[in-house]
């Protein structure tokens, strides 16, 4: 499964522990949510970058008190279909101000990463090889939104608002009809 | 003519294929042998579930090709001739059962009242 | 109605762009159909029993006459010269070819239509009255704001994978033309006790297995309030909606198990976070968008000016048609149009290449261009000047677009059915024409009054059978088409699901049970113009149950 990050198929960096897998020192681990919830004050005293994989059937709110700790938070999408952690993204994005690596990992696909993106994804566990070459290619298939992304991108509304108000010569319009 | 995608447990009764839809067009076809064919009179009849479950295997592998396989009923008729086995397989195969608006348009400006 | 500027026409080509690709990589087999179904249903495409089926969004059910001529075009082209007008106010194109599909798709994003979120699990076409704009009982048009939220929630990056899909209509009048309750989401707007403008958030109606009205969890939301309020309700159900069971997975199935209490009180929570934010509507926004929608100069004209009123005196059949199919304007010397798609003996909501262009024409002659679709599967010319009246009348009669039958028992609602669609347990359509030939003496329309018949193929309810007055919904016994009646459904804002009148008929029978409905509906009724829907109200259903199955 390539790892994408910054547009490029990259190392990862992070080990991914089980529930009872030793935890190495100094290096970067993720842990499964319920062994993180359980053993918090050990893994956020140790030495080395602290990852926590959680799952999307649970509130994201419960990590809150622990965000400064996290270096990096892994959201599940069991089948592409299934769409909660988007909101989780972006509640710990735009409103919990989680500035970490947010890792989108299981059925994560081509025709997603627009979508995950825009959420505040911003490092993706890729199922396929040739979706993960494709990365660059498939992320810029938009050049407009209509809502204003997690990376403080402006509405739509906003931007004409704007477009109205001072008109920017060499502005990108795109195509006429 | 229960929906086949509510299928859960398929029994084998009586004759069936197995039909699915062409990917391109999405025309109606039936599997043989060698692959799918739109004319039921070439399509392969099995009549116990171990034949079913060998054509299906092969239709559902075939996913560039169709969409949606699945176990239909037909009927056998004296002759060997094949017919779908039920209304909603009979509509698959002969079309609507209503005159599309086209046909009724032309009737109209052929004989305008 | 809203014109698209560059950013919208953007997105639309955009969008065309990354379809093509995914169709190719389809048949390339780089993409399996489980990996491409729910691609293509974000684009509307879907999967019958003969072909494919394109569904092509009608935002708020305004069309442009360009945009009926591009209808008429990719029907004639990439389709069999005909489209079907859904009770979403979309069309459906049912003889779809996926090869060619990224063609259809360019042409019709020429004119700025598309099928993004027209099927999938996420919102789809946001519904309003066919009336809007120029009903006299509306308070602001709601198109403004079903376009606010249109945009909003198009290619939305948290919202496009939901439990499921997540239906919004919008009404600004006293009468409800948009059948509210049964949306996963309605807003009616209200001006409170100081005069200013808000909306009663309703959520969790919805027709199918488990039918549900919608409830209101918010009696007036002000303006400014709408996208966020909107934002908090669609993630709270996307995180909490049931995703175990595909039967349970519409937030009424959420609403109903939580509670209406306990889940607005989620979303407040959520929404309280975030009211303040880039999503508050300021006037600027409003205003912003309302000055993209295009309004007509109207011309200062008379109410029944004399040469109306001297056609109406002189020609029956015209005056009859006056009488059913043209309503009142709010503005004075102009009448609003509807356009009967239920000729007898035909498919509900069909119309031709040839009638779709020679729409266009009358909606360039007769009002300013533009159409509507309404959700009863009829269309409507929304700014015809009442002068104008006669002349359109002889255009409409011969393109068999002038049948005096709207709201009468011949105006039937009905899915595609089994003739059509993959989903079916029945047909619908025969038994539509069926009715439709029983009834086709219009004096006995008239006699009979309103009378809103509804047919679904299956239990999926697309024919909103559950709201009809009479509704009719096909099921399968031992391989045979049968049929449940029920009565007393209401889709406006008294809002109500018909009770079932005893065990399914089978197809032959239908028309007949139709008619011994009629019949004692006509024995029943205190005077001539108690309305059925009212006589069923005071009698009960008993006596037309007892009718029904006297001889059955």
């Amino acid at each position: 499964m390539p790892l994408v990050e910054n547009g490029k198929i990259v190392e990862d960096r992070y080990v991914r522990l089980g529930a009872d897998d030793a935890i190495p020192d100094r290096v970067p681990v993720i842990v499964p949510a319920a062994r993180f919830l359980a053993e918090a004050d050990a893994l956020i005293g140790r030495d080395g970058s602290l990852g926590v994989l959680w799952p999307n059937n649970k509130r994201i709110a419960e990590l809150k008190p622990w965000l400064g700790h996290l270096a990096l938070i892994a959201l599940e999408f069991p089948k592409f279909r299934d769409g909660r952690a988007y909101s989780q993204a972006r509640l710990l994005r735009e409103q919990y101000g989680f500035r970490g690596t947010l890792r989108a990992t299981g059925d994560v696909l081509r025709d997603q990463f627009s979508f995950l993106v825009r959420a505040g994804f911003d490092s993706f566990d890729v199922k396929k090889p040739a979706d993960a070459a494709a990365f660059a290619k498939s992320v810029s298939r938009y050049s407009v939104h209509y809502q204003g992304s997690a990376d403080g991108s402006l509405p739509a509304l906003r931007r004409r608002l704007q477009n109205a108000a001072t008109p920017r010569t060499g502005e990108k319009t795109g195509e006429t009809a | 003519m229960t929906s086949p995608l509510e299928q859960k447990k398929i029994k084998v009764t009586g004759p069936v294929v197995v039909t699915a839809n062409r990917t391109g067009d999405g025309a109606v076809i039936y599997r043989h042998a060698e692959g799918w064919t739109t004319n039921l009179a070439h399509a392969a009849v099995v009549s116990d579930g171990a034949g079913a479950q060998a054509l299906m295997a092969h239709a559902a592998a075939d996913d560039l090709g169709a969409v949606g396989a699945y176990i239909a009923p037909v009927k056998l008729l004296p002759g060997g001739h094949v017919r779908p086995g039920n209304l909603r397989e009979l509509i698959r195969l002969g079309g609507p059962t209503i005159r599309l608006p086209v046909a009724a348009a032309k009737v109209l400006e052929r004989d305008p009242a | 109605m809203y014109v698209y500027d560059a950013f919208d026409r953007t997105l639309v080509n955009e969008r065309v762009a990354e379809f093509r690709d995914q169709v190719a990589r389809r048949l390339s087999g780089e993409l399996s159909e489980e990996e491409f179904k729910p691609l293509r249903l974000m684009n509307g495409v879907y999967l019958q029993l003969h072909a494919y089926m394109l569904r092509t969004a009608i935002p708020y059910g305004t069309l442009s006459s360009e945009q009926m001529r591009m209808l008429a075009h990719v029907a004639r082209k990439y389709d069999r010269g005909y489209g079907h007008f859904t009770t979403r106010q979309n069309i459906q194109y049912h003889w779809i070819k996926l090869a060619e599909l990224p063609d259809a798709m360019a042409d019709l994003a020429s004119v700025g239509m598309h099928g993004m979120q027209t099927s999938g699990n996420c919102v789809r076409n946001i519904t309003t009255d066919q009336w809007a704009g120029v009903a006299p009982d509306e308070i602001d048009d709601p198109r403004i704001f079903a376009e606010l939220i249109r945009q909003h929630v198009t290619l939305h990056p948290e919202f496009s994978f939901m439990p499921r899909k997540f239906k919004i209509a919008v009404g600004t009048s006293a009468h409800d033309r948009a059948a509210l309750r049964i949306h996963d989401l309605a807003l009616q707007m209200h001006r409170n006790a100081a005069g200013e403008l808000g909306f009663e958030v309703m959520v969790g109606g919805g027709l199918g297995r488990t039918p549900f009205l919608a409830q209101t969890i918010k009696p007036f939301l002000d303006r400014r309030d709408v996208l966020s309020y909107v934002e908090a309700v669609l993630r709270t159900y996307n995180q909490f909606g049931r995703r175990d069971n595909i039967y349970k997975a519409r937030i009424k199935i959420l609403v109903h198990e939580l509670g209406a209490e306990a889940f607005a009180r989620e979303v407040d929570a959520e929404w309280a976070a975030i009211k303040d934010g880039a999503l508050a509507i300021d006037d600027d926004v409003v205003a912003d968008i309302a000055g993209r929608f295009i309004y007509p100069r109207y011309e200062k004209l008379p109410d029944n000016p004399d040469a109306f009123a001297k056609a109406r005196k002189a020609d029956r059949a015209f005056d009859a048609w006056v009488g059913n199919s043209v309503a009142n304007h709010k503005v004075p010397g102009y009448a609003i149009v509807t356009l009967s798609l239920k000729p007898e003996g035909e498919t509900p909501g069909d119309a031709t290449a040839v009638q779709m262009d020679a729409i266009a024409d009358l909606a360039d002659r007769y009002s300013f261009s533009e159409i509507r679709v309404g959700h009863e599967q009829n269309l409507v010319l929304p700014h015809v000047a009442q002068h104008d009246l006669p002349e359109l009348w002889r255009a409409l009669e011969p393109l068999g677009l002038a049948l005096p039958n709207v709201n009468l028992v011949s105006d039937i609602i009905s899915c595609p059915g089994l003739d059509y669609c993959s989903l079916a347990n029945a047909r619908s359509i025969p038994i539509a024409q069926e009715i439709s030939r029983r009834f086709a003496n219009l004096d006995l329309q008239r006699d009979l009054g309103r009378l809103h018949i509804n047919i679904s193929g299956c239990i999926n309810a697309c024919g909103h059978h559950h709201v009809g007055h009479i509704g009719i919904l096909g099921v399968e016994k031992n391989g045979e088409e049968f049929y449940q009646i029920t009565l007393g459904g209401k889709a406006d804002e008294h809002a109500a699901l018909g009770d079932l009148i005893g065990p399914a008929v089978p197809y032959a029978q239908v028309a007949d049970v139709v008619e011994d409905i009629a019949s004692a509906y006509l024995e029943l009724r205190s005077r001539p113009d108690e309305l059925f829907i009212d006589t069923l109200k005071r009698t009960g259903i008993e006596p037309f149950r007892e009718r029904v199955y006297a001889t059955r």
